[in-house]
């Protein structure tokens, strides 16, 4: 059961909103598919990310997963822990596992993402 | 067997890990000594200008004896042609005759020094000469360079060539077709040589979808870049059409001849419509892969692509000699010196062995095997291109994986407990779960009925008793892996500090 | 069929359970209008004793360097490699194997790869280094690649005086577009850091050098370091591995990538292949490094064990983002130079770096002393050096061949610039008695 109080992309992103700034992760699903996060590749504060735009990538052992951002906006803070904690990402998908922080540009962008119960329905089909 | 086994003394040998070779002998433990200097000795300060080392590298420090058990024992922990089966497919890891590795040595091969004056070796070059002339007979296409070192290697020569070629028609492109069921060294070949990647997706059949080739071809497309036979071990029937249909908007066909195994003396490359393929001499032609190389990836073209071949070539001369030529648009050199002669030289010794006969006996039987593997195995493994298949076949462990939650690792893993060697796995990715078998011609009946064998009792394990596969090896120098601490906390060598 | 273990009656069983009774049946796939109707035009199949006898007699036409008292060098050296080493890249569980894909029955091929890892990196005094590369030059172009992926700069500046050879593959790798090559000139037989400084600039991705370079003499890397430094490039250097007993690592003048040919390590001549490329890098470049690495980590039974990591940089997985399209490499070539290394020891390179230094000065005086050279190059050596002719190189070559040596790499044969240029590479295998008479010979053509 994914969060009710988060919204979500079709590329297994979640968004929490605080304020006019936007916390990215991915979901749940997203870090089960993947299997054991062995490296984040994170961009730097200041960065600015347009809506779909690759902002970093993924790894497992085996695999690598582009991450694409949910809103546009400018990046404000980057989770440093994943650097050395990469599980997290794992183990606390929606809390520790969080992986930037931006500046949201249009707030209006949330509207195009996914509702926890849409997500819920969106992996169903997926899986 | 384990160490705590109660049969065995507290000290008897064990198969599992040694200690490196730095925490092996003592300081002052010498193998080989150097003699005694017989010229004047020299202030190296002064002959070097300063830059003298003044702390020595860590070295081992060993006698023989040390090094041939250290060795020893590391040999005893590998895998390879000759310790079992070795059905791994894309890979034909035929056996690899002792000719191949006694004529390579002879000083009069392997003392050759590259820039030694041409007349002092003319049978080196007659040899590259006689190589470049038979993969020409077997391919079907006239121009062939030996230099490249690998079949990598090889796509990236011959995308550089089609870059050339495309360029001296004054028609420069910007994108090679490549189907999703590729060799990963395809796109980064591609990408090496400048190129953008289209990727295509394969049709019901498992093979080219024309309509969708059709679709991604247009002038801006420098080449196809095709494996034919395919990465799911099935030749393409539709291969003339694709050729023409590429050389209909002015690209090049490649062929990534990983799979010339099952061809030789049957069908051609070159009288299919291809341009140029690679051959992985340490495939097809029985040279050794040494644990990763050296292997070799001459590229044989059209005599219309000849010209931008690099040089130098090895040639034939009027007079019977043999020379060195350059060719008027050569793309340059894609490494030093020739290639890698010692490899050129076994692969011809099997060329020899076995001669044009044999080497089409040695295709046909190969994809014999292959055949009869993949009837006694899809009752069993779902094998989702259910057609005659060349010299490999990929089955699907996907009914495992949702009757029983057996993954294909766990399968390949349980393998290595029957002392054989796994098929490729996860290869090629448009299969589920995908096993990639190929016996190749060098595998017995008796071997064959056992890879079998082995094969529907692990699917029987599976049934039984999972955990026993999730498990798996139980009997391999070392268990699986924590692969996933290896890229974390990476441990890349050894460091002296560590070890006081 | 020779090789092939199976019998005309288990082909027959294998036939019928595949249900055909002509293998053709198997090939029906291929359209018949590609199908070759007629044997390949190839020589019938011989017998081993004949298949050795045809391949000796080609063996035997050449008149090997091995054979010939040779001072010839270029980037491929006659060194003693002791016996040892042969016998053990000719167990067929290291040469029969594959990749070390399945780590479990891999452990000989990775521990070796691992433990050969860490020589490289001793050598060169870099952090990190990779299974290996085809050969120096491709680990040089490879190099230059991987410093305009970390830059994200265009341009490579490689010095003039780096092996001919390398620099048109690198040329030839450019003409792909990925990178632009700018070649800084040659003065005296070196590059002058000055020059190259005119050259390096804030669009320079690496500034690429040889030392000893391709006529023998060691560049100045202290101040050629603080050029590529100073721009932000990285310091892409290439040695001598059977040299790094006796000259300063690269890292101590601030190398970033360090590569080289590795066949002096207890590799045969060959021909020039197969060689080794070994290719080695700081730390902070490792995510950016091509091809294999191994590493050290531990079994579902905490026994510490080898497996191939980092793999994500690499084609199989990464596709056309990989850091190289490289898959096979020179593992056989990097195990023998690791039992050579393991043989000789720290002291033993030293001796042997010592042993050539010491010769090619002597033999370096004797040459001159002939009066039938002149010295074009004034800077320092190790273990080789050019020398021009005041005659045809080739005439000379031709003679003494005939007399039994093999007397130095004819360099206008490379490379026109160079004519008249012969270049002397002295092992330690050379004696003194064999160099005087070289001298000897030479003088009384």
């Amino acid at each position: 059961m994914n969060p009710a109080d988060l919204r979500y992309d079709k590329e297994h992103e979640w968004v929490r909103v605080e304020g006019d700034t936007a916390v990215i992760g991915i979901s749940d699903f997203a870090q089960d598919q993947l299997g054991e996060v062995v490296y984040v590749d994170l961009p730097s504060v200041g960065d600015v990310l347009a809506v779909g735009e690759t902002f970093g990538e993924i790894e497992s052992v085996k695999s690598v997963s582009e991450l694409f951002a949910p809103v546009s906006g400018t990046v404000v803070e980057v989770n440093d822990e994943l650097d050395s904690a990469p599980e997290s990402i794992n183990s606390d998908a929606y809390g520790a596992g969080w992986m930037v922080k931006i500046k949201l540009a249009d707030p209006a962008e949330l509207d195009g993402l996914m509702s926890s119960v849409e997500y819920d329905a969106f992996v169903a089909n997926e899986a | 067997m384990t160490a705590s086994d109660a049969r065995f003394p507290k000290d008897a040998p064990v198969r599992g890990p040694r200690a490196l070779i730095f925490e092996t002998g003592s300081p002052e433990s010498r193998c080989v000594e150097a003699p005694v200097l017989d010229v004047p000795e020299i202030s190296l300060d002064e002959a070097l200008a300063g830059g003298v080392r003044t702390q020595p590298p860590a070295l081992p420090h060993v006698t023989e004896v040390e090094i041939a058990r250290h060795y020893h024992h590391l040999a005893t922990m590998n895998f390879g042609v000759d310790s079992g089966p070795y059905p791994l497919g894309s890979c034909t890891m035929k056996y690899n005759p002792r000719l191949n590795e006694d004529v390579c040595r002879l000083e009069g091969f392997a003392g050759l020094h590259p820039y030694q004056p041409l007349e002092t070796i003319q049978g080196g070059l007659g040899l590259m000469v006689g190589l470049a002339d038979t993969l020409a007979e077997i391919t079907g296409l006239p121009g062939v360079t030996l230099q490249p070192a690998a079949g990598a290697h090889g796509e990236f020569t011959a995308m550089m060539m089609f870059r050339a070629y495309h360029t001296a028609m004054g028609d420069p492109r910007k994108r090679v077709v490549i189907p999703d069921a590729a060799h990963g060294t395809n796109p980064a070949s591609v990408h090496m040589a400048g190129y953008e990647v289209t990727t295509i997706a394969s049709d019901a059949n498992g093979a080219v979808d024309l309509e969708a080739l059709k679709a991604a071809l247009d002038t801006d497309v420098a080449a196809l870049m095709l494996t034919n036979p395919n990465t799911l071990g099935l030749f393409d029937p539709n291969i003339v059409a694709i050729t023409e249909a590429v050389h209909a908007v002015g690209a090049l066909a490649y062929c990534d001849g990983a799979n010339m195994n099952a061809i030789m003396g049957k069908t051609r490359p070159g009288d299919m419509g291809f341009d140029a393929m690679h051959i992985n001499l340490h495939k097809t032609f029985s040279t050794p892969h040494g644990g990763g190389g050296p292997g070799a990836g001459p590229v044989c073209v059209t005599a219309a692509l000849a010209p931008f071949l690099p040089g130098p070539l090895p040639v034939r001369l009027d007079d019977g000699t043999y020379g060195l030529g350059w060719t008027d648009r050569s793309i340059g050199r894609v490494r030093s010196s020739f290639g890698n002669f010692g490899v050129f030289v076994r692969a011809y010794a099997y060329v020899l062995a076995l001669g044009g006969d044999g080497l089409r006996a040695a295709s046909e039987q190969a994809v014999l095997s292959a055949n009869y593997m993949k009837e006694k195995l899809k009752g069993t493994y779902p094998l989702p291109y259910d057609r005659p298949c060349m010299h490999e076949f990929v089955l699907s462990g996907s009914r495992l994986r949702k009757e029983h939650g057996v993954h294909t690792l766990d399968v390949a893993k349980r393998l290595l407990d029957y002392g054989i060697h796994p098929p490729t796995i996860y290869f090629p990715l448009i299969v589920d779960e995908s096993i990639m078998f190929e016996p190749t011609e060098t595998e017995s009946l008796e071997d064959i009925d056992r890879m079998i064998e082995v094969m529907l009792t692990i699917a029987a394990e599976a049934a039984s008793d999972p955990d026993l596969l999730h498990g798996a090896p139980y009997s391999t120098p070392v268990r699986r892996l924590d692969e996933a601490r290896a890229v974390k906390q990476p441990d890349l060598r050894w460091r002296p500090s560590s070890a006081e | 069929m020779r090789f092939s273990p199976v019998s005309c009656e288990h082909r027959e069983t294998m036939l019928r359970a595949v249900g055909v009774t002509d293998i053709d049946e198997l090939f029906e796939s291929v359209p018949a209008a590609v199908r070759l109707g007629r044997p390949l035009d190839l020589p019938d199949g011989l017998s081993e004793m004949e298949a050795v006898s045809s391949l000796r007699a080609l063996a035997d036409a050449n008149t090997p360097a091995a054979r010939l008292v040779s001072f010839a060098g270029a980037g491929c050296y006659d060194h003693y490699i002791p016996s040892i080493v042969d016998h053990v890249v000719r167990r067929p569980e290291f040469f029969t194997a594959y990749t070390p894909y399945q780590p479990e029955v891999s452990q000989g091929t990775l521990q070796n790869i691992y433990e050969f890892q860490t020589m490289i990196c001793e050598l060169t005094g870099m952090d990190v280094a990779n299974a290996s590369m085809y050969d120096g030059a491709t680990a040089f172009v490879e190099a230059a690649l991987m410093a305009s992926r970390i830059t994200r700069r265009h341009k490579v500046v490689v010095m003039g005086s780096a092996h001919p050879e390398w620099r048109v593959v690198l040329r030839t790798y450019a003409a792909s577009g990925n990178i632009e090559v700018v070649t800084c000139p040659v003065e005296d037989g070196v590059v002058s850091p000055a020059t190259a400084a005119l050259l390096v600039d804030d669009s320079t991705a690496a500034l690429l050098v040889s030392s000893p370079n391709f006529v023998g003499h060691l560049e100045d890397l202290a101040a050629l370091g603080e050029v590529a430094q100073a721009a932000g490039a990285l310091f892409v250097v290439s040695v001598n591995p059977i040299l790094s007993g006796v000259l300063e690592p690269p890292s101590s003048f601030g190398a970033d990538i360090v590569v080289g040919e590795g066949q002096p390590l207890g590799n045969p001549m060959s021909l020039g292949g197969p060689g080794l490329g070994f290719f080695a890098c700081r730390q902070a470049h490792l995510r950016q490094l091509p091809g294999r690495i191994v590493g050290r980590t531990v079994d579902v039974d905490g026994r510490g064990a080898f497996v191939l990591t980092m793999q994500t940089r690499e084609q199989h997985i990464r596709r056309e983002k990989a850091t190289s399209n490289i898959c096979s490499n020179h593992a056989l070539n990097a195990l023998a130079a690791a039992v050579y290394l393991s043989a000789v020891g720290a002291a033993g390179l030293e001796s042997v770096g010592r042993a050539c230094v010491a010769k090619a000065h002597y033999l370096r005086e004797a040459l001159l002393a002939t009066g039938k050279f002149d010295a074009p190059y004034s800077a320092a050596f190790a273990n080789e050096f050019a020398l021009r002719y005041k005659g045809d190189p080739a005439v000379m070559h031709a003679e003494m061949v005939r007399r039994g040596f093999l007397a130095g790499v004819d360099l206008g044969a490379i490379d026109p610039g160079m004519d008249g240029l012969v270049l002397f590479a002295v092992t330690e295998k050379r004696t003194r008695a064999e160099m005087d008479s070289l001298a000897k010979e030479v003088a009384s053509l």
